[in-house]
Order: structure tokens, then sequence, then C-alpha cells
């Protein structure tokens, strides 16, 4: 199986598309990586004159890695058009600073996929193989009614 | 087991999902888990593995979909007590 045919499958575009390359993925693990473009609109703001990824982006950056693409592969590679994908919680812990041009790598862990909600247990590392944030995700995978 | 010792046990499970601390603390065979208590499909989710757990039987997808109120939950544990 491709790599790339699950990014491809992504229902996100830049400026809010957080996943550049797929490491490995298997029925219960999955792992990736993005370098957070120095561009990034967000970064003028938080903070002023300081740039520092937000929380929030790095959560959605473990989300679309661990709980997205994971969840695409879990269906076979075959996001429908009417497949509704919904974040529905997170329970994280942010250790460390990520800036600018660094470059992340999230591996996440399947916890349980039932009944169209996929929880996984989820990290993110810097280059220096260091913790920058854990968590649990979890989202739904349904199909619209 | 009986109904009454099975909405009790059931009522244990539900407690970390609602918000709706009023239509908890009133729950009855008629209470509805999206409707009254505000528990969305992914808490529904959380909740259907805690009954599983507790009560060590499984519920397929058929079920879940049934499982909307506490009236539905206790007739699909009960006939899967019973079954064991």
């Amino acid at each position: 199986m491709n790599l790339n045919d699950i990014i491809t499958q992504l229902p996100y575009s830049k400026p809010f598309l957080f996943v550049d390359e797929l490491l490995h993925v298997d029925e219960n693990s999955i792992s990736g990586t993005y370098t957070f473009d120095e561009n990034l609109d967000f970064y003028k703001g938080h903070f002023k004159d300081n740039p520092v990824t937000p929380g929030v982006i790095l959560t959605e950056t473990m989300a679309q890695i661990g709980l997205v693409c994971m969840g695409i592969h879990l269906l076979n590679n075959n996001l429908e058009k009417d497949t509704v994908i919904a974040f529905t919680s997170a329970d994280m812990q942010f250790l460390k600073p990520v800036y600018p041009k660094e470059k992340v790598t999230v591996s996440s862990q399947k916890i349980y996929f039932r009944f169209g909600k996929l929880k996984c247990d989820v990290v993110m590392k810097n280059e220096t193989g260091q913790e920058v944030c854990k968590g649990i995700l979890a989202g739904m995978i349904t199909t619209r009614l | 087991m009986n109904k009454d010792e099975l909405i009790a046990k059931l009522k244990v499970i539900i407690k970390p999902y609602t918000s709706n601390i009023e239509a908890y603390e009133n729950l009855s065979e008629n209470t509805d888990f999206i409707s009254d208590l505000n528990i969305n499909s992914a808490n529904l989710v959380d909740i259907v593995l805690d009954i599983e757990e507790t009560f060590d039987i499984l519920i397929d997808t058929t079920d879940m979909q049934r499982m909307l109120d506490v009236k539905t939950a206790v007739a699909i544990i009960q006939s899967k007590l019973d079954a064991k």
C-alpha cells in the first residue's frame, strides 16, 4: 500500500494541511512528519515578535496524522464523499515549545476503533527526539445520514 | 440482576459523560441519552464500551444503533445477560 495514497485522500489543503510525509502505517499504529512553515499566518500573532507554534495547531497536527490518516487506513484507504469526520476529544500535555521551521514526528497507537470512533494515544517528538507533546485523541468517522 | 439493579449500575457508568446534572439525578427508564443527558455520539461509544466491560457482554453495531435511551439499553443488556 502506498502511504501517499492516504495523504491525497485527506480533506485538508494549505494553509491547514499539517502532514508532509507518512513513515509507517499498520492496523494499530501510524507515524508521520510535518515541518512547520515559517510563513504560516498565525506566527504573526502567536506571539507578537516571538513566533511559537500554538498548542491547538500541535493538537491539530497530531489529529491529522494520528487520527485522520490512521482512520483512512482503517477504512481501507477509502474516504467516501459521504464520510464525515469529526474531532471529538483531546486530553493533551504540552511539554516543550515548537518553533517555526521545526520538523516534528507524530506517532499514534490505536486504543480502539469501534462503532465509528477512533481513539489513539499520540506522541509528538522534535528532531532531537524529545517529546514536545502527547495526549489521548479521539474522533468519529461516520457516514452522513 | 433485576431491572432496578441494572439501572443503578448503568447510572454509575453514565455519570462521567453527562453535563446535565438535573436530568441525570432524575434518570429513569424514559431518559434519552442524547436529548435528555446531552451525550454526543462519541461519548455514547464510550458508554457502550463501559457497559461491555461492566457486564462482560459484547454489543454489536445493530444493538449500538438502538441504544439511545435507558429503556432500550436495559433491555439489550438484560437479553445479553440472559443469553450467557
